[in-house]
């Protein structure tokens, strides 16, 4: 049994055989496009009314040693009929460009599914730096595959020849004569991606005509070819009614910005020092000055989020962006933030680590630091987006929190859901919340004190620069609880530190609760946070529809954390924490929920959870029999 | 809006001052205090960013808006907070600690970007707060806590990383001297870009008199040079002294001897864009130059920001968010 395996249906005379979901994965070297070709695929195919989820996988080196096994570049996508929440396990066609590609991806390939592979780059020498011994093309490694063998280089050369390009330049457009093929093998129409190439290479009138003859060719080839399976479609999904759009999860996070910025009547800033995979956030605003958005590229990641603090006290909305090694870098200024009460947010999109780690892999390593990773006692918001889409309103959410509670929050993504994309039903500006920053107004002057507090959520308001009357003067010192002065006073320091953590607290009487998927309690209650959602929502969901009911809450608040959190923990007998690092969520919820027993699962791969182990783990914690693949 | 008419007193904020009885920072805030009413700019305008060390607890002694930050960074927090708000007269306060030790980076980038704001340097060539260690301005064989037996490292000279960084502006000033200091606070504000006010700052706890062969009132006419745009560099007690090129050497003549006069000694250019000359002047020890080295009119990063920003608004699609949203390649589903 596997879990994504194609359901085919009834074949309907003569159409394509419609199947309910496939996994395709695009390899090659990092110089092939493989990131472009896999973008346009899922593209096409959400257009189509599919929905669809992405994982681009691609090395850290940009132009790494042609065909090495360390220039593999890689892109995956998954698309159905029927919900799709992760890129899937299985892959059902894999189009390997290279000897390099075809070594490092057939391990997620099942036996019986199909390889496309360009013969042209089964050379010796490229098998050699793949570190084959023999060629599997020639063997019989492959046997148990549907391998279709094409000269993709010569057959694109051959099609674009007149053209009147250089070799280099023709080798550029093989990407394209494989994507027609899988264009052709899942009935998709040319004309999106034709579109798009006419748009990208709007100067260089030969190389759309090159691009556009390969696709072509490639689609024609497959579809004359006899070696190829019979084409499939894949009807589109049942969708909430509604407008539709592709987004990646750096964009969103950029446009939740832009949209909370607009909501608040506010300039954004953004401070930010180039880090992978944070830069497309950076990339992204970037573009949109016409919002009048500031962005400030500075020396480091000090500068980045010093810059933003500098803007906070300023009256912008405020906003540094970053990966792991960034945030700790940031660490003091955080804390410079977080006593001057000023509203900023910091994003973290995690990757491998520690140190440089694996910065173009994905990981939740980043929590504790996140919670802790400051000198004092020095708590902030934390928050977490869970997919791609939904970094656009965990975006929104932390520039809310920030300028309501006037403190920053973390936000923390990941690089898989920063690079993934998906279906996005579109959110108008109407249907969002509204933002109210706590300005401070200039006839209040007179009895304005810079740290007096609003009862309930215990947060300050923001004077200004440039508003009379409000002249004051903040800092890291530890200050007078209404003045804001310097103050050493024992008893004041004691008093700070404690409604500092208080007004965190509050924000729990501000954002939503748990809301448990499945099972309502039972044996079991599956716990994650963050980007691993897609696919603990899909194997607990694949658990309750074969049987076993279990139960299964995802965090996107870490701290605070929902009210009813302990509420939802009374109600399981075991609790199960799945993270992609070694436990650190469920080190956080053993020192706060004591008197529960929080078990671990964790990975530590720099890759996602596959739905496969997620299902044989939560099998094993029912003492079921393990599941036989 | 009328111009504000402000005394010193009304920059001064309640606090207590808490520096030590005759520190030259005294000097420096009642000089700062003083020039600002001579600005024009209303109180709310005023912004004074410091770092860490003893000058930055200045901005809790002004009654203007202002933040004591952390160590090195407010030259990075300044940036922010004028590019957010182009409005603001902006101030940087830093010492040779902050900004030349852990906030060399920020320092050198402000400068590179000549972001508009003024930025005073502290330069006591020790590390006062923490009671006394050296600093990367003090000079090699300076004893010490943390250098018993002679500083090993070889000092940074402010003006050459300014220069190094494309400083667009650069003055110096000893910290003895309010009139002439306040004059240069306000000669810098006024000026676009940004400006680099060296303030040769004594601190009588940790490195008192350092700066004595330079500052001190009995030798200074001949130790200090005071430069004044297109003016021949004339110094010393009997206004005799001048300075010439020799090869690519700056050089103390005497008018009246070897046939010298007043013709020969260099006339100040301190708007001349190549900043060879200036670098030299800066370096120059005897005599030690003040007064504004430089001073070169130039884009800063604000306008440019400004510039681009209108100019992309002029021609864009988007109008609000929303159009952005549902802007590019969308689909209805039914
Ligand atoms: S230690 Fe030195 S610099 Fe600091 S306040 Fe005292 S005299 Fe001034």
């Amino acid at each position: 049994m596997a879990v994504d395996d194609i359901k085919t249906a009834p074949r309907n005379n003569g159409e394509p055989e419609a199947l309910e979901r496939v996994v395709i994965l695009f390899v090659g070297d990092s110089g092939d496009g493989m990131q472009l070709t896999g973008t346009q695929f899922s593209d096409t195919s959400a257009m189509l009314g599919n929905d669809i989820a992405t994982f681009p996988n691609y090395p850290a080196e940009i132009r790494a040693p042609q065909g090495s096994v360390y220039g593999v570049s890689g892109f995956q996508v998954h698309i159905g009929q029927t919900e799709i929440s992760t890129p899937g396990d299985d892959v059902d066609v894999l189009v390997a460009m290279n000897p390099a590609a075809l070594k490092t991806n057939l391990h997620s390939v099942s036996p019986g599914k199909t390889l496309i592979i360009d013969t042209d780059s089964f050379t010796k020498k490229n098998l050699g730096k793949a570190g084959y011994e023999s060629n599997p093309l020639e063997d019989d490694s492959l046997d148990n595959y549907k391998v279709i063998q094409a000269p993709i280089t010569t057959l694109t050369r051959t099609s674009i020849l007149d053209i009147g390009l250089d070799n280099k330049s023709m080798n550029r457009s093989k990407n394209m004569f494989a994507l027609g093929m899988v264009f052709w093998m899942f009935s998709r129409p040319l004309t999106h991606t034709e579109r798009f190439l006419e748009n990208k290479f709007k100067n260089k009138p030969k190389v759309i005509e090159a691009n556009k003859r390969a696709l072509k060719a490639g689609y024609n080839y497959a579809d004359t070819l006899e070696l190829l399976p019979s084409a499939h479609t894949i009807l589109p999904a049942k969708m909430k009614p509604g407008k539709y759009r592709i987004i990646m999860g750096n964009s969103a996070t950029a446009w939740g910005f832009l949209a909370a910025a607009e909501k608040a009547n506010l300039d954004l800033f953004l401070g930010s020092y180039p880090i992978t995979p944070a830069s497309d956030i950076l990339h992204e605003l970037s573009k949109h000055q016409h919002f009048g958005v500031k962005t400030f590229q500075a020396e480091d990641e000090i500068a980045g989020v010093c810059s933003a603090i500098g803007a906070a006290f300023a009256g912008d909305l405020a906003i540094t962006t970053t990966s792991g090694p960034g945030l700790a870098l940031k660490g003091e200024a955080v804390g410079l933030a977080l006593i001057t009460e000023l509203p900023m947010v910091i994003v973290d999109v995690q990757r491998g680590g520690p140190s440089t780690g694996l910065p173009t892999k994905t990981e939740q390593s980043d929590l504790l630091q996140s919670l802790h990773g400051r000198n004092g006692d020095s708590p902030v918001i934390v928050i977490a987006a869970s997919t791609p889409a939904n970094c656009f309103d965990y975006a929104y959410e932390a520039s809310r929190l920030a300028l309501e509670h006037m403190t920053p929050v973390i936000l923390l993504t990941d690089g898989y859901i920063a690079n993934g994309s998906e279906p996005w039903k579109i959110k108008e500006m109407s249907e969002l919340s509204p933002i109210t920053p706590r300005l401070e107004k200039a006839e209040n002057a007179e009895d304005w004190q810079v740290y007096a507090r609003d009862t309930e959520k215990l947060a300050r308001n923001w004077a200004i620069p440039g508003t009379p009357g409000l002249e004051h003067r903040i800092g890291g010192l530890e200050k007078d609880k209404l003045t804001g002065n310097v103050s050493y006073v024992p008893d004041n320091h004691e008093y700070m530190v404690k409604i500092r953590a208080e007004k965190i607290k509050r924000v729990e009487n501000y954002i939503p609760d748990l809301t448990i998927e499945g099972a309502q309690e039972g044996d079991l209650l599956v716990v994650g946070w963050g980007g691993t959602y897609g696919s603990l929502h899909t194997a607990v969901n694949y658990m309750n529809e074969t049987g076993d009911k279990i139960g299964y809450v995802h965090f996107n608040y870490l701290n605070p954390m929902p009210k009813n959190t302990e509420e939802v923990f009374k109600k399981f007998k075991k609790i199960l924490v799945c993270e992609l690092n070694m436990g650190q969520l469920a080190a956080v919820l053993r020192s706060r929920y004591p008197e529960y027993n929080f078990l671990k699962y964790n990975k530590i791969q720099g890759l996602p959870f596959t739905i496969m182990e997620l299902v044989q783990k939560f099998n094993q914690m029912l003492g079921n029999e393990p599941i036989i693949i | 809006m009328e111009n504000p008419k402000y005394t010193f007193k009304d920059m001064a904020s309640d606090q207590e001052v808490r520096w030590c009885p005759g520190c030259d920072d005294y000097v420096i805030l009642r000089s700062v205090q003083k020039a600002l009413p001579e600005l024009g700019i209303s109180r709310e305008n005023f912004v004074f960013i410091s770092g860490i060390g003893c000058s930055s607890r200045f901005p809790y002694y002004m009654n203007t808006y202002g933040m004591h930050s952390i160590h090195g960074r407010a030259p990075a927090i300044a940036t922010g907070v004028k590019l957010a708000n182009p409005d603001l007269s902006v101030w940087v306060i830093t010492g040779d600690g902050d900004s030349m030790a852990i906030g060399g980076n920020h320092f050198i980038h402000v400068v590179r970007r000549n972001v508009d704001l003024n930025i005073i340097l502290f330069n006591n060539e020790i590390y006062g707060l923490t009671k006394g260690q050296f600093s990367p301005t003090s000079s090699v064989g300076l004893r010490t806590k943390s250098s018993p037996y002679g500083n090993t490292q070889p000092p940074f000279h402010p003006g050459s990383l300014a220069m190094g960084a494309q400083a667009r502006f650069f003055a110096r000033v000893p910290g003895n001297v309010p009139k002439e200091m306040t004059a240069l606070f306000v000669e810098a504000e006024k000026f676009h870009g940004t400006s680099v006010i060296e303030v040769l700052q004594n601190c009588v706890i940790f490195n008192d008199a350092v700066f004595e062969g330079v500052t001190h009132k009995d030798v200074r006419a001949d130790a200090q040079l005071w430069v004044e745009h297109g003016k021949p560099m004339i110094f010393g007690k009997d206004k005799n002294k001048g300075l010439v090129l020799n090869g690519l050497k700056l050089e103390t003549v005497t008018i009246g001897e070897n046939g010298i006069t007043e013709d020969d000694i260099l006339v100040h250019d301190a708007e001349e864009v190549d900043n060879t000359l200036h670098l030299m002047l800066s370096k120059l020890q005897t005599p030690t130059v003040m007064g504004v080295i430089r001073s070169v009119k130039d884009v800063t990063l604000g306008d440019r920001v400004a510039a681009q920003m209108a100019e992309v608004k002029k021609t864009t699609k988007f109008k609000s968010v929303n159009d952005l949203l549902l802007s590019g390649e969308t689909w209805e589903v039914e």
